[in-house]
């Protein structure tokens, strides 16, 4: 008598399965299959090629109705299972249930679906089946807007299909970068640059609400606010096993329907998968394991001894034109090390991981050709040793090329502007080097690049270097650090002409030998990109230091400083009883009035942070960014209020300039002070821009110090009016936001270009004064807020530990 | 071992770091940009720099008072004489689990 066989699920697992069983057995098995699909097996993974136009589902069907029929299978396809009596040994299908001897479950998994208000409009639709992808294309073909969310393999393959099917398609990904699991940043900065380059939006770190729509889905509202139009929302967060017959049946479920290496799960005649188990911990989401799998059942069912082992799995993107590769582990094991190759020009990356002697993982991307090869050697784990030193150039090696430090030079086109003081481009400069120009002063003499500002010098000596090859000295210009060849100078300009706007473009674009940089270059390349593109580049807080990251400054002994901004070094008594209530509230064991005309608590817990400023905050009291690469004080005398010598309001026009300029970052910081007489009691003549008063006007002086170095202001300009002083005064913060090096203050600033160069921008070239003006305010349109009430109200939990395990041992 | 559940792996910024309070004194839990996570104690070997507050780079941590750097993987200082001790932690279903009894005790509160 033949054994009764169900299967509940005729997908790629149980299909696999089938083949193997019914090619060794034709005969031992009377074979019922149940299929919620109201089809047999199709190969999903291509569907997204279906999407895509590349292919139609005819092609992709792996078992038609004369395979089925040749093997006597009884297809209930369109049928739901809803329960399984293992008592009885009975499935029930929706027309009618029917008895087993072995029990196979394959039900796959199910699209995660974020539990957000309207997730359930007409118009959201998930990513998984063959109605889902007609779907997607039906609602292309109409046009319009797609938001697609979750930036993954499979959003990622949905978002190209419909882009190429001519929708505007923006994705949504919670995450820093595109598919994380699989892709190191590096890889998916350069995936994403791809995807953007085929017109879709992506938008990282962004967290959905809710989709919106009256009776349809018409837009996505993002916990940032922003609302975006849609008239498709394609949810593809990820999957969950399904698992709920296997659950009701009381089979054993963890996170999945668990099995042990035959495919057994807690009852003796019923197997499990698929997506829908779980094995030694693992859950699976790719067919090569699943394959492994059916085989290892199917030789179960035969009585047969097989065991199914997890193996290491590789993943590509089947999106054309976007190569990527990724295979392996990267996750933490102690003495781990990386090999980064990057080709800037050719949109290059390749990283393995090295653990001993052994390859154990390989994220690729634009040329994936060696994935393959570096795939055996992690999953055979092939010792390495002997090819460590050229591993990264894949088994086709043919000895010596490595990346050239200056290709991101030789690759500017000849128009590409490299002295925009003089406006001198990379043609006319090479041109001069061609034509006798051999060392920097002759090129600054013939073309006048780099005779100005300076900025320009490192690109220009790269020149000389690329064009003159050995015959060129090489520069002096100090590297910013150990993770690159290139000065502050070059880093800047290279962000601004190529257009770089976030951390992994710079890392990748200008060849960095480390992953994401060092804790010298990374706030610097932060601050880079934030001076640069103020609208398009988000801060990061984990490239700052811990003062900036945590809006207070730290103290030798771990605790923090609070000084809320006093505007001029005004104040009243509430402010002053707010700042007695605190320091008593919250045990302030110091309370300091400080050099910048302001009060510092001094001590305060790390944990208490958002609780003080909340406080503060209730009586008007903002942060006083003492502890910035940014505005820190504006120090006023009395001026005319009540001084007999004053001349003009000087604390009127210190409070007005510390609110224009309050919360901007900048190189390093930037104090201010004006005094109402040449007297000058506020110490103007030592700071980085300093007013004095005078009867006929205002003494605007910049480039003073009083700390490291002693230096008296240099009198920029006499202005007649406060409005001229304040403009001067704001032009010229922009200047030294948008030239100088990270970390130098205004003064070294200063030094390198000369007042001159200065003041030609600030003070004579009135439209080149308007634009810094307007260029600073669309900065501070971001920027001119405070970060204490930010953080108390939406960040406050990340000040207290992540847990407190000693309250039990106190117990 | 006995795997204490910390919390969620999201509850650390990437390239970040949380601390933790132990019998011990404090450790500091470190999420690298792959997701990795590492933990060491929080305290610089140096003059006692809470390196939870520092730059995380790589696989390493600069501490925030004096800019010494510390490979999370062994806790070793870059070019010092000095470590600090590491514990095993492990991400499992994006939760993190960090080994009890090497901190000394055996249940989480
Ligand atoms: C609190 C205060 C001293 C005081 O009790 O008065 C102070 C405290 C610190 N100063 Fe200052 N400076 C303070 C006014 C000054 C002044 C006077 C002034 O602003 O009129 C100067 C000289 C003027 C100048 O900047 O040119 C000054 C020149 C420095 C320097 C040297 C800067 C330079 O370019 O040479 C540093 C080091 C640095 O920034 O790299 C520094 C650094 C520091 C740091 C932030 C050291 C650090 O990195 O941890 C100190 C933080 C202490 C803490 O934990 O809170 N502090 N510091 C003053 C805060 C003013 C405010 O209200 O914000
Ligand atoms: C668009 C897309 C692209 C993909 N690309 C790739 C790729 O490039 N590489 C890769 O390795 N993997 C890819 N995958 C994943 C791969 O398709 C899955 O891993 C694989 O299909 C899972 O096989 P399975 O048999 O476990 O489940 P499925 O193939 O999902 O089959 C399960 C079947 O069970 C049925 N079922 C569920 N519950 C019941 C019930 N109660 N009664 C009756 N029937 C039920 C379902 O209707 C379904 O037909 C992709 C997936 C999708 C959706
Ligand atoms: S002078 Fe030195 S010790 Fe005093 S506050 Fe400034 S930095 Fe600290
Ligand atoms: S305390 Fe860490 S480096 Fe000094």
């Amino acid at each position: 008598m033949r054994k009764k066989l169900v299967v509940i699920g005729a997908g790629m697992a149980s299909g696999r399965m089938l083949e193997h069983l019914t090619e060794a057995q034709p005969d031992a098995w009377e074979i019922t299959l149940f299929n919620a699909e109201p089809r047999g097996n199709y190969n999903r993974i291509m569907l997204s090629p279906v999407l895509a136009g590349e292919q139609t589902y005819e092609g992709i069907i792996t078992h038609d109705d004369d395979w089925y029929g040749a093997r006597g299978i009884t297809c209930r396809f369109g049928e739901h299972v809803v329960k399984i009596d293992c008592e009885r040994k009975v499935v029930e299908g929706q027309n009618g249930p029917v008895p087993y001897d072995k029990l196979v479950i394959a039900t796959g998994s199910a699209p995660f679906i974020i539990p957000v208000p309207g997730k359930d409009l007409p118009g959201v639709i998930t990513y998984r089946d063959l109605d889902d992808t007609n779907a997607m294309i039906e609602a292309a073909d109409k046009g319009g807007k797609a938001v697609v969310i979750g930036g993954g393999l499979l959003g990622l393959e949905g978002a190209a299909g419909l882009a190429g099917r001519g929708m505007d398609v923006t994705v949504l990904h919670l995450m820093g970068h595109l598919m994380e699991r699989q892709l190191d940043e590096a890889a998916g900065y350069l995936l994403r640059r791809d995807l953007e380059a085929r017109g879709i939006t992506i938008k990282t770190q962004a967290s959905t609400k809710a989709i919106l729509g009256a009776g349809r889905a018409e837009a996505v509202l993002l916990e940032s606010g922003e609302v975006l139009e849609a008239d498709l929302v394609v949810m593809s967060v990820g999957i969950r096993p399904e698992t709920r017959l296997a659950t009701d049946a009381g089979l054993t479920v963890a996170r999945g329907i668990e099995v042990n290496a035959q495919m057994q799960t807690s009852d003796p005649d019923i197997y499990a998968v698929g997506e829908c188990i779980e094995f030694d911990g693992n859950l699976f989401g790719l067919v090569a394991p699943l394959y492994d799998q059916a085989k290892a059942l199917a030789r179960s069912l035969m009585d047969e001894a097989d065991a199914f082992v997890v193996k290491d799995t590789a993943t590509k993107l089947k999106v054309t034109g976007c190569d990527l590769f990724s295979a392996g582990d990267f996750a933490d094991v102690p003495g781990r090390e990386d090999i980064v190759f990057r080709d800037p020009a050719r949109g290059i990356y390749k990283r393995l991981v090295i653990e001993g002697d052994r390859l154990v993982g390989a994220v690729m991307y634009g040329d994936t050709a060696d994935g393959a090869w570096f795939h055996g050697l992690i999953k055979d784990g092939t010792e390495i040793e002997e090819l460590r030193e050229t591993l990264i150039f894949g088994p086709a090696y043919q000895g010596g090329a490595t990346a050239d430090p200056l290709s991101a030079v030789a690759a500017l086109p000849p128009e590409a502007e490299i002295c925009g003081c003089n406006g001198i481009c990379k043609g006319t400069i090479v041109s001069a080097i061609e034509g006798g120009a051999t060392d920097l002063g002759a090129v600054r003499a013939k073309t006048k690049a780099s005779a100005s500002c300076g900025t320009c010098t490192g690109l220009v000596e790269q020149l000389l270097q690329v064009t003159l090859g050995d015959a060129f000295e090489a520069p002096t210009a100090q590297p910013i650090c150990g993770c690159t060849d290139l000065s502050h100078e070059d880093v800047r300009r290279l962000i601004m002409t190529k257009g770089l706007k976030c951390q992994d473009a710079v890392w990748q674009e200008l060849g960095w030998a480390t992953r994401n940089g060092c804790h010298v270059c990374r706030p610097a390349v932060n601050f880079y990109l934030l001076a640069t593109w103020p609208m398009e580049y988000q801060d990061d807080p984990q490239s700052r230091f811990v003062n900036e990251r945590k809006h207070a400054n730290i103290q030798k002994d771990g605790t923090f400083s609070v000084v809320p901004r006093m505007w001029g070094g005004i104040t009243n008594p509430a402010e002053l009883r707010a700042i007695a209530d605190a320091a008593d509230k919250y045990n302030v064991p110091t309370v300091k009035v400080t050099g910048g005309q302001r009060i510092d608590l001094l001590g305060v817990e790390g944990e208490d942070l958002p609780a003080i400023w909340a406080d503060l905050n209730k009586a008007g009291l903002v942060s006083g960014h003492a502890y910035s690469k940014g505005l820190r004080t504006v120090k006023t005398c009395v001026g005319t209020d009540h001084c007999r010598f004053g001349t003009q309001d000087s604390t009127g026009l210190g409070i007005k300039l510390e609110k224009i300029l309050w919360g901007s970052w900048t190189p390093h910081k930037v104090k201010l002070a004006v005094s109402g007489c040449p007297r000058n009691c506020a110490e103007a003549t030592c700071k980085d821009v300093g007013i004095v008063c005078v009867d006929s006007g205002y003494q605007v002086g910049i480039g003073g110090a009083a700390g490291m170095d002693l230096k008296e202001t240099e009198r920029l300009v006499d202005v007649a009016t406060e409005q001229e002083a304040i403009d001067v005064t704001v032009a010229f913060v922009q200047l030294y936001r948008e030239n100088a090096k990270y970390l130098d203050r205004p003064y070294k600033w200063l030094a390198k270009v000369g007042l001159d160069w200065i003041r030609t921008r600030v003070v004579d070239d009135l439209a080149e004064r308007a634009r810094l003006i307007a260029a600073f305010e669309v900065s501070q349109s971001i920027y001119r807020k405070d970060p204490w009430a930010e953080h108390a109200q939406t960040r406050a939990d990340s000040y207290a530990p992540l847990a407190d395990l000693t309250l039990e041992a106190a117990e | 071992m006995t795997w204490l559940d910390i919390g969620h792996i999201d509850d650390i910024p990437l390239r970040g770091a949380r601390k933790i309070k132990t019998a011990l004194g404090c450790v500091a839990l470190f999420r690298t940009a792959q997701d990795e996570v590492f933990a060491v104690t929080d305290r610089c070997p140096h003059k006692g720099g809470p390196l939870s507050e520092g730059i995380v780079h790589g696989r390493s941590v600069t501490c925030p008072l004096h800019n010494w750097v510390f490979d999370l993987n062994t806790g070793q200082a870059q070019g010092e004489d000095g470590r600090v001790a590491t514990y095993p932690v492990r991400i499992e279903a994006d939760r993190i689990l960090i080994d009890g009894t090497a901190l000394g005790k055996r249940n989480a509160a």
